[in-house]
C-alpha cells in the first residue's frame, strides 16, 4: 500500500478511527497522499469516502458528536492535535463540496472573502490576486466583465469554478473535492476536470468521485474504499487494470456498488 | 389550482366559494373601514387645529387645546431606545441559538423566549410599575445622573419612570419576537455554504457577520420592521411608567407620552368632550398610517430583494 | 502578502461568543424575574374570597365576576373570529392562491396583524359602542375577534398549503364536492396545525387589556345577573381581568393592587398553560 518516495509524502495517515457517535465509520486508515497529484478516493455509498475526505480539514468539528482519532501529519504536523492552529489550516487545506456553495454576494466579493480574511492588501494587490485566481479557475474570460454580479447568478458549472477560485486565492496547499461535479452538467464537468489537470502542478488534489470513469481519467493514484477500510491503493492504471484485492476488482468491473 | 369538472360547477361548491371569499374579504373590509372610521372622527380636530396639530405642545384639556407633538416625540424616543438595544441583543441571542448552543440549552432558551414573548403586556406594565421603575430609580437613574449628569438626556428628578424605563420594558418585549425571526433566518442557511466559509478559515464570527446575515438579511431586515411596527404600537407596557406628562423634554428621567398611551390614559376622560375624542381619534389615525407605511415599506422591500438578489432567502 | 494577525480574529471571535452567551442569560433573568415576582406577588393575594366573590368598591371582594368576564368575552371572541378565519384561510389557499385579490387580502392581513391592538379598540368603539350607546363586553369581544381574524387567516392558509395537492387530486377524483374536501379531509390532514394556531390566537387575545378599555370597560357585577339575564352581555359593560389589573392597578388602595397581582398571576397562567400546551400538542402530533 505504501512504498513511495517519502519526501514526495503530503499527508500521511496512521490509524485513522472516525466515529458518528458511538458508530465507527472509518477503521484503521493508514494512507500517504503523495504531493502534487491527484489521489482519487473511490467506493460504494456510506463507504467513509467523504468522511475520510473531511478530516483532512478538521471541517467534521463543526458537529458535536463527531470524532475522529489517530495522526495525520501535514508537512511534519499532526493536523488533529489541539495544538494547530485550525484557521491556518483551513486556509491550507482548501475544500470544493458537491454543491457548489457561492457565498450571497458579488463574484469579486466571494474571492476577496478569504483574502480578506488572512491577509492585508492593498486594492490593487486584492484585484490583481483575484483575477489571478479566476485565470487560475479557468474563469476569468467567462467573467471578467461580471464582476459585480451576485455569485449565485453563474451558472452550475460557473459556480463550481468559482468556489475553486475561491479556494486557490488563499494560496493552499491542497485542495479537496468532495464529488465536485456530481451537481454540473457534462460540458461543465469536462471543464472541471481538464482544469484539475492544470492545478495539479501547482497544488495536491484529493478528489472523492462516485464516478469511475472519472477517477480513471483525471487521476495518479486511487484508493478504493470499503465499510470504512481503505482496501486498496496504489497507482491508478494499476488499480483499473490489475487490482489486488477481489473487493476491488468486483467494485471496479460493477458487480457492486 | 385544482379546478371542477362540471361547466358552471356545483351549488353548494360555488355557496361554499362564495362564503370562503366573503369571509377572507372581511379584513380588507375591516381594514378599510377602519382607515376610513378614524379618519371620519378625526375631522372636528383636524378642522379646528390643522397641521399645527403636529408641532404643538399644548395638552390643555381644561380649555380644549391639542397638540400632538408630545406624543409623537415620546413614541420616537422610546421605539429608538427599544430598537437600540433590543437588534443587536437578538443577533446575538440568534447566533447563540443557532452556532454555540447544544441541543439542550438551544430547546431551553428557545422555550424560554417563547414565554417571554407570550407573556401579556399588561403584566410587563405591573412588573414595570411596582418593580422595575422603583429598580430605575433607586439603582440606575441615580446613578446615570451622578456620571452622565452633564448630557441633556439625564438631567430632571430620577422618579424611576420616562423614556428610559419605557425604552428598556419595549426592547424586553420585542427581544424575543426579534431574536425567534432571526433564529428561523439563521437556521435556514444550508450546511455546506457555511462549511464553504468555515473551510476557507473563518472563525464562527466571521462566518456569521459575512455570511449568515448576508444570506438571510432580508428576512432579518423584515424581522426588524415588524419589531418596529411592534414597538410603536405597545400600549399597556409602558403606560404605567411613561410618566403622562405632556412636555417634549430631551431628559429621559422626565415624565412623557407616546401616542399609544396617551389613548389608554386620556380616554375616559375625553369620551364626553367632542374635540378631547376627536383628538385621541386623530392621534389614533396618525398610528394607523405608521404602521401601515412600516407595513407597505416591508413588503415593498421583501418583494425588491427577492426579485434581485441571485438568490437567498 | 502581509497576513493579519490571527490573534484578533480569534480575540474577535471569543469576545462575540462570550457575549451571546450573556444575551441569552440576560433573556432567561428577565423571564425569571417577571415570573417568580408574579407568582410571589399573586399568590399571596389568593384565598377563597378573591376566588368567590365578586369586586366590591373599595377594598373587599374579588374577582370571581372578572374571571367569569374574561371567559365570556374571549369565548364569544373565538366563535366570531374563528369561523371567520378558518373560512377566510380556506378562500386564500384553496381558491387564491395566485390572484390579485388574494395577494390584497393577504396584504391586509399583514397589516392588520401588525396594528396595535388599541387602535382596534379605538374602532370598535366608534362603531359598536358609539352607536349602540353603551359599553358592552359583546363590543370587546367583537374587538378580539378582529385581533384574531388575521391571524387565523394566515395560519389556515399555511397549514392548507401543507397539504399536499395529491390528497385533494384523489379526493376529488372519487367524485366529492370541493366543500366536503375541504371541510373533511383537508382540515383533518391539517387539524393540529389548526387546533395549534387557534389555541395560540386565542392565548394572545385572553391576556389583551388595551382593546377593552374602549368597549368592555369593567364592572362591579356579574356578567349577568341572574345568569340567564344574558342580555347584559350586549348592553352593559362587563367584568374582566386584564382591565381589572388596568383599574387595581393605578389604585391608591394596596388591597386592590395585591388584587391586581392575583388577577395577573390568574391570567399569566392562563396563557402560559395554553401557549406550553399547544406547542407540546402540537410537537407530540407531529412526530
Amino acid at each position: 500500500m505504501n512504498q513511495k518516495q517519502s519526501e514526495n509524502v503530503k499527508i500521511s495517515v496512521r490509524d485513522l478511527n472516525f466515529f458518528y457517535g458511538s458508530h465507527k465509520a472509518l477503521i484503521d486508515n493508514n494512507i500517504d497522499i503523495l504531493k502534487n497529484k491527484v489521489t482519487a478516493v473511490i467506493g460504494p455509498s456510506g463507504c467513509g469516502k467523504s468522511t475520510h475526505l473531511r478530516v483532512y480539514n478538521r471541517i467534521f468539528e463543526l458537529y458535536r458528536d463527531q470524532k475522529a482519532t489517530g495522526t495525520v501529519m501535514l508537512d511534519g504536523e499532526n493536523i488533529l492535535s489541539p495544538e494547530v492552529d485550525i484557521l491556518e489550516l483551513r486556509r491550507k487545506v482548501g475544500m470544493i463540496f458537491q454543491k457548489p456553495t457561492p457565498f450571497p454576494m458579488s463574484v469579486y466579493e466571494n474571492i476577496a472573502y478569504g483574502l480578506r480574511l488572512h491577509y492585508k492588501l492593498s486594492k490593487t494587490e486584492m484585484a490583481e490576486k483575484v483575477e489571478k485566481s479566476l485565470r487560475s479557475a479557468a474563469l476569468w474570460e467567462e467573467i471578467k466583465d461580471k464582476m459585480d454580479k451576485p455569485g449565485m447568478a453563474l451558472s452550475g458549472g460557473q459556480q463550481q469554478r468559482l468556489c475553486i477560485a475561491r479556494a486557490i486565492a488563499v494560496e493552499p496547499e491542497i485542495i479537496l473535492m468532495d464529488e465536485p461535479t456530481s451537481a454540473i452538467d457534462p460540458i461543465g464537468t469536462a471543464k472541471i476536470e481538464e482544469l484539475v489537470g492544470e492545478l495539479e502542478k501547482n497544488f495536491t488534489i484529493v478528489i472523492v468521485t462516485h464516478n469511475m470513469q472519472q477517477a480513471a481519467r483525471i487521476s495518479d493514484y486511487t484508493a478504493f474504499f470499503f465499510e470504512g477500510k481503505i482496501i486498496e491503493y496504489g497507482e491508478t492504471e494499476k488499480i483499473f487494470t490489475k487490482p489486488e484485492n477481489k473487493k476491488t476488482e468486483d467494485y471496479i468491473t460493477g458487480r457492486f456498488g | 389550482m385544482v379546478k371542477n369538472g362540471k361547466k358552471g360547477g356545483y351549488p353548494a361548491d360555488n355557496f361554499f366559494k362564495g362564503l370562503t371569499f366573503l369571509c377572507a374579504l372581511l379584513i380588507v373590509v375591516i381594514m378599510t373601514t377602519l382607515f376610513i372610521q378614524l379618519f371620519y372622527q378625526s375631522v372636528p380636530t383636524i378642522r379646528k387645529f390643522g397641521l399645527e396639530f403636529f408641532w404643538s405642545k399644548k395638552w390643555d384639556p381644561v380649555n380644549l387645546e391639542f397638540g400632538a407633538l408630545s406624543s409623537i416625540y415620546g413614541t420616537i424616543v422610546t421605539s429608538v431606545i427599544a430598537m437600540l438595544i433590543a437588534v443587536p441583543l437578538s443577533f446575538v441571542i440568534a447566533l447563540f441559538l443557532v452556532e454555540i448552543a447544544g441541543p439542550k440549552v438551544k430547546a431551553i432558551v428557545s422555550q424560554a423566549l417563547d414565554l417571554l414573548a407570550a407573556i401579556p403586556s399588561i403584566i410587563y406594565g405591573m412588573w414595570g410599575l411596582f418593580i422595575f421603575a422603583p429598580f430605575m430609580q433607586d439603582h440606575v437613574q441615580s446613578f446615570l445622573m451622578k456620571y452622565l449628569g452633564f448630557l441633556p438626556f439625564f438631567k430632571g428628578i430620577p422618579m424611576g419612570i420616562g423614556m428610559l424605563t419605557s425604552g428598556l420594558i419595549l426592547a424586553l418585549m420585542i427581544l424575543p419576537f426579534i431574536s425567534a425571526v432571526m433564529r428561523d433566518i439563521f437556521q435556514m442557511v444550508p450546511p455546506v455554504v457555511k462549511e464553504s466559509a468555515y473551510g476557507v478559515g473563518s472563525t464562527t464570527w466571521e462566518v456569521s457577520y459575512h455570511v449568515t446575515m448576508k444570506y438571510g438579511l432580508q428576512g432579518v431586515l423584515g424581522a426588524v420592521f415588524l419589531g418596529l411596527g411592534r414597538a410603536i404600537g405597545e400600549t399597556m407596557a409602558i403606560t404605567f411608567v411613561i410618566g403622562n406628562g405632556y412636555t417634549v423634554s430631551a431628559s429621559l428621567f422626565d415624565p412623557a407620552n407616546t401616542i399609544a398611551s396617551t389613548l389608554a390614559s386620556q380616554f375616559s376622560e375625553a369620551v364626553s368632550q367632542p374635540i378631547f375624542k376627536s383628538t385621541l381619534m386623530e392621534l389614533g389615525l396618525v398610528l394607523f398610517i405608521v404602521t401601515f407605511g412600516i407595513q407597505v415599506a416591508a413588503q415593498w422591500w421583501l418583494n425588491r430583494i427577492r426579485l434581485s438578489s441571485g438568490g437567498g432567502l | 502578502m502581509k497576513k493579519r494577525p490571527v490573534l484578533f480574529r480569534r480575540l474577535t471571535d471569543r469576545i462575540v461568543k462570550i457575549i451571546s452567551v450573556l444575551a441569552a442569560l440576560v433573556g432567561i433573568f428577565f423571564l425569571l424575574w417577571i415570573l417568580l415576582e408574579v407568582l410571589f406577588r399573586g399568590a399571596s393575594s389568593f384565598n377563597f374570597q378573591f376566588f368567590t366573590e365578586i369586586s366590591l368598591d373599595g377594598e373587599n371582594g374579588g374577582v370571581a365576576n372578572a374571571i367569569v368576564g374574561t371567559f365570556v368575552i374571549t369565548l364569544t371572541a373565538v366563535f366570531i373570529g374563528v369561523p371567520a378565519g378558518l373560512l377566510g384561510g380556506i378562500f386564500l389557499s384553496e381558491y387564491g392562491r395566485n390572484s390579485r385579490i388574494g395577494n390584497l387580502i393577504r396584504f391586509a392581513s399583514n397589516v392588520m396583524m401588525g396594528m396595535p391592538s388599541i387602535i382596534i379598540g379605538l374602532f370598535v368603539y366608534s362603531v359598536i359602542v358609539y352607536n349602540t350607546g353603551s359599553f358592552s363586553g359583546f363590543s370587546g369581544a367583537v374587538a378580539l375577534a378582529i385581533i384574531m381574524l388575521p391571524v387565523i387567516l394566515r395560519t389556515t392558509e399555511d397549514m392548507l398549503s401543507l397539504v399536499p395537492n395529491s390528497l385533494r387530486e384523489a379526493a376529488l377524483a372519487l367524485g366529492t364536492p370541493r366543500w366536503k374536501v375541504t371541510l373533511h379531509i383537508l382540515f383533518k390532514a391539517a387539524r393540529t396545525g389548526l387546533i395549534t394556531g387557534i389555541l395560540l390566537a386565542t392565548a394572545r387575545v385572553s391576556g389583551e387589556t388595551a382593546p377593552l378599555l374602549f368597549t368592555s370597560l369593567n364592572s362591579f357585577y356579574w356578567p349577568a345577573e341572574p345568569w340567564w339575564h344574558f342580555w347584559s352581555f350586549f348592553t352593559s359593560p362587563t367584568a374582566n381581568l386584564t382591565v381589572t389589573i388596568n383599574d387595581y392597578a393605578m389604585s391608591p388602595y394596596k388591597g386592590l393592587n395585591s388584587m391586581a397581582w392575583g388577577a395577573s398571576l390568574l391570567i399569566t397562567a392562563c396563557v402560559l398553560v395554553l401557549n406550553v400546551f399547544a406547542r407540546y400538542h402540537f410537537r407530540e402530533k407531529t412526530k
